[in-house]
């Protein structure tokens, strides 16, 4: 049983539409722990306090991931009166001290809305870091930098923390709008989609499978890699594209130079065929100006010559090294390391162009039947739901 | 339809196999170690099983340890000896398999010193080689019978009377050989060889997964590896994998009844299937002509992936690998095809097809057939 403080940053610069983005947050935080007990998740004073009978490490591991949130802490909730404020005080240090043995130096800091609290703020810190250095001398107080800060807020109730974990930031899933986004398997994608999800968007993946040129495990790949974004941003609709013909038919008629950026134009009129259906506003992929040949500005105008959709490039100005920090960060790395080709690997020629014209690549796309391959790959693809790692497996909803 | 051709990798449990695993799962679930009448039934398991897989090697059964597969088999043969052994030097070959090469090279990243004989490109070695690599300290000469991923067999009964000569003057050294590919496939007598050491495994002669044996030759001690109860005298403690054993022992006494003719069977499928693959153009066959066992094909399809080319026959039906199942996951190249002179973009675009005691003229056809077909038209599609 654990209460956990939430804390959320932009959302309390939104005007008229606080309650909007608010209300989405806490729905979003009951649901990601909803599985785990009955839990009370109630919004006062600017801030979301989560009532539960789960375990506190259960709770933090979810509510670490909810888009919105800022940072996070556990708390410990006493009735707003010194001897119960300072008892509690002095129970989380000697559990801090058990579970971090490094802690020499404390401090506390206390903020009271309540004014009617007898003590100021500096006798209330003063007070209680004297009860917490006579039940432990081995620690003393240090205002710079202390190994362990308590902090006090005295409201309503007298709220206890000492540990602030970090949260994801960005604005809660659901909030907007919806997108799809290209994902591949590879490091950038998912870090790509991830970072859209946290701006609040709706994230519908869409993967261009082509087996046999991949195998069934690259799909498996992708799928893991879907569960994990699950796990921020909640249960996720989720496209594999039977693109294998395309493939084919690209490697058979399209100049060499030319076929990494024609293979890039189809995936984008895929990808706009789903956006009616799923009425995405968006399109989300994971390049990062000149990384590849793909990827250069020349490159990349001619992709978006193909659609109307905005194409958002959340790592367009990324370095790898962050791109794969991210990923680590985010928990996607190890599976997107994965030895598994995606098809943007296996096709690629040794020279690709580099710099392709817009009329080059119409000219290369003259003998293909662009739309009835787009039509015969979509009639084969499917459609999963996936949900986070925590609940169940992938349900086929048909394709 | 399905023609499984990745039988070095894994075999179907025949179904005698898995009769008797579910028995000694269902019934006869004592613990060998019970003094009551269950435990009597499950031990009885056992002891048929020793018997039934000395038989093959022409042993006597207190010879042969369980163990939990090849891998152990191997581990235990290697480290159980580093463990007791009286000098500081292996001989061993590039070919081996990553259960064999990796505790060699943590004991070499330790005070032993390794020699690695490099192989032909028939990734063969000659018992010459390893009289030149013996030292007076060499405790262990390990050699696989029949490499994995070629097929191509080792002069074992040569490389034996080298170590036995060598041991004659003198020097406390053991000849341990990996016969996991080999059990059910070519003739292994260790005892009339004079080899002191043969790890074999369930699971690639129809058996169970999880389940393997060695045999140690009389006199020769092994240091334990886990420690636990009396169990396989000792060397190998803990409660036995009955229904593995049990399940190894069927297999055994399966491969026992028809080894020569089912031998001859696979050779010939193997001649039939190297013929249809040969007619494929620019194509080069890695399987030794003479000196290979019967159930392995290993061909270079050039200019295709051969990634690309398992997938695309999986699609028709057609199960077989790139390498051996344990590089499947790693995309750098066998160490045995690079051993063999394989260039890296050749190591990529080869495919091994293994054959077992279940496989028919047919399915032979068809895959070839079928292999015929895939690799035209990924050829087609890479030429640019």
């Amino acid at each position: 049983m654990a209460y956990i403080l939430l804390r959320y940053g932009e959302i309390h610069l939104k005007g008229q539409n606080q309650r909007f983005f608010v209300d989405r947050l806490v729905r979003n935080v009951r649901e990601s722990i909803a599985d785990l007990g009955d839990a009370q998740v109630r919004h006062a004073f600017g801030r979301i306090l989560v009532d539960s009978p789960a375990e506190e490490a259960a709770l933090i591991s979810r509510l670490r991931k909810v888009f919105g949130i800022v940072s996070l802490s556990p708390v410990r909730v006493v009735a707003p009166a010194f001897p119960d404020i300072a008892s509690a005080a002095v129970d989380m240090v000697g559990a801090a001290l058990a579970a971090r043995p490094g802690v020499g130096t404390f401090k506390v800091d206390t903020r009271r809305a309540d004014k009617r609290f007898p003590l100021t703020s500096m006798e209330t810190s003063r007070e209680v870091g004297q009860a917490i250095w006579e039940r432990f001398p081995q620690v003393r107080a240090r205002m710079d930098h202390p190994d362990l800060l308590v902090k006090i807020d005295i409201r309503d109730q007298a709220y206890l923390s000492s540990d602030t974990i970090p949260g994801p930031g960005g604005l809660p899933s659901g909030t907007g709008g919806r997108a799809l986004a290209l994902i591949s398997g590879g490091i950038d994608s998912p870090v790509a989609s991830w970072l859209a999800a946290r701006r609040g968007m709706t994230i519908i993946p869409v993967h261009c499978y082509s087996f046999p040129f991949t195998s069934e495990r690259s799909k498996e790949k992708v799928l893991d890699l879907c569960r994990v974004l699950a796990g921020y941003a909640g249960p996720l609709r989720v496209w594999i594209v039977f693109f294998t013909d395309i493939q084919r038919t690209i490697q058979l008629s399209v100049p060499e130079g030319l076929r990494v950026l024609v293979m890039r134009r189809m995936m984008m009129r895929l990808v706009e065929r789903l956006a009616e259906q799923e009425r995405a506003a968006a399109v989300v992929t994971g390049e990062s100006l000149g990384q590849v040949a793909s990827q250069t500005i020349e490159s990349i105008a001619a992709i978006n010559a193909v659609t109307r959709l905005p194409v958002l490039r959340p790592l367009i100005g990324a370095d790898k090294t962050e791109i794969v920090a991210r990923a680590e960060a985010i928990g996607t790395y190890e599976i997107s390391i994965r030895p598994y080709e995606d098809c943007c690997s296996l096709f690629v020629p040794p020279h690709p162009r580099t710099q392709p014209g817009l009329q080059e690549a119409d000219e290369a796309e003259r003998g293909l039947p662009v739309g009835a391959l787009i039509d015969a790959a979509l009639q084969r693809s499917e459609r999963l739901t996936i949900t986070p790692r925590w609940a169940r497996d992938p349900v086929g909803v048909g394709s | 339809m399905e023609i499984y051709l990745d039988n070095a990798a894994t075999t179907r449990p025949h179904p005698v196999v898995v009769e008797s695993v579910t028995r000694a799962l269902t019934v006869d679930y004592g613990n060998p170690s019970s003094l009551h009448g269950k435990g009597l039934a499950a031990e009885r398991l056992i002891v048929g099983a020793r018997d039934a897989v000395a038989r093959t090697l022409g042993v006597e059964p207190e010879d042969v340890l369980f163990t939990s597969g090849g891998t152990e088999a191997n581990s235990l043969a290697i480290r159980g000896l580093a463990g007791l052994a009286r000098g500081r030097h292996f001989v061993t070959t590039t070919v081996e398999h990553s259960s064999v090469r990796v505790p060699l090279q943590r004991l070499a990243a330790q005070e032993w010193v390794v020699t690695e004989l490099p192989v032909d490109h028939h990734g063969r070695i000659a018992a010459a080689q390893v009289e030149l690599a013996l030292r007076p300290d060499t405790v262990l000469v390990s050699v696989m019978a029949v490499n994995n991923e070629l097929g191509t067999m080792q002069p074992i009964e040569e490389i034996s009377r080298v170590v036995q000569r060598h041991r004659a003057a003198g020097s406390p050294t053991l000849f341990h050989v990996d016969a996991v590919q080999a059990w059910g496939k070519i003739p292994l007598r260790p005892m009339t060889w004079g080899v002191d050491l043969m790890s074999l495994s369930g699971h690639k002669v129809h058996g169970p997964k999880g389940v393997g044996a060695l045999y140690v030759r009389p006199g020769v001690r092994l240091a334990p590896q886990l420690g636990g109860g009396e169990q396989e005298r000792g060397v190998r403690p803990g409660t036995e994998n009955v229904p593995g054993i049990a399940g190894l022992g069927a297999a055994a006494r399966l491969l026992a009844a028809d080894f020569e003719e089912t031998a001859a069977r696979m050779r010939a499928l193997q001649d039939r299937l190297r013929e249809q693959i040969r007619a494929i153009p620019d194509v080069r066959i890695n399987t030794p002509p003479d000196g290979a066992a019967p159930h392995v094909v290993n061909a270079t399809f050039r200019s295709v992936r051969g990634e690309t080319l398992l997938h695309r026959l999986e699609q028709e039906g057609v199960f077989v690998s790139t390498g051996s199942a344990c590089h499947s996951h790693n995309p750098t190249p066998s160490h045995v095809l690079l051993a063999i002179g394989l260039n890296t973009t050749d190591a990529q675009s080869t495919l091994r097809f293994s054959l077992s005691r279940f496989t028919t003229p047919e399915e032979i056809d068809a895959a070839a057939s079928a292999l015929r077909h895939a690799v035209a038209e990924l050829r087609a599609l890479v030429v640019p």
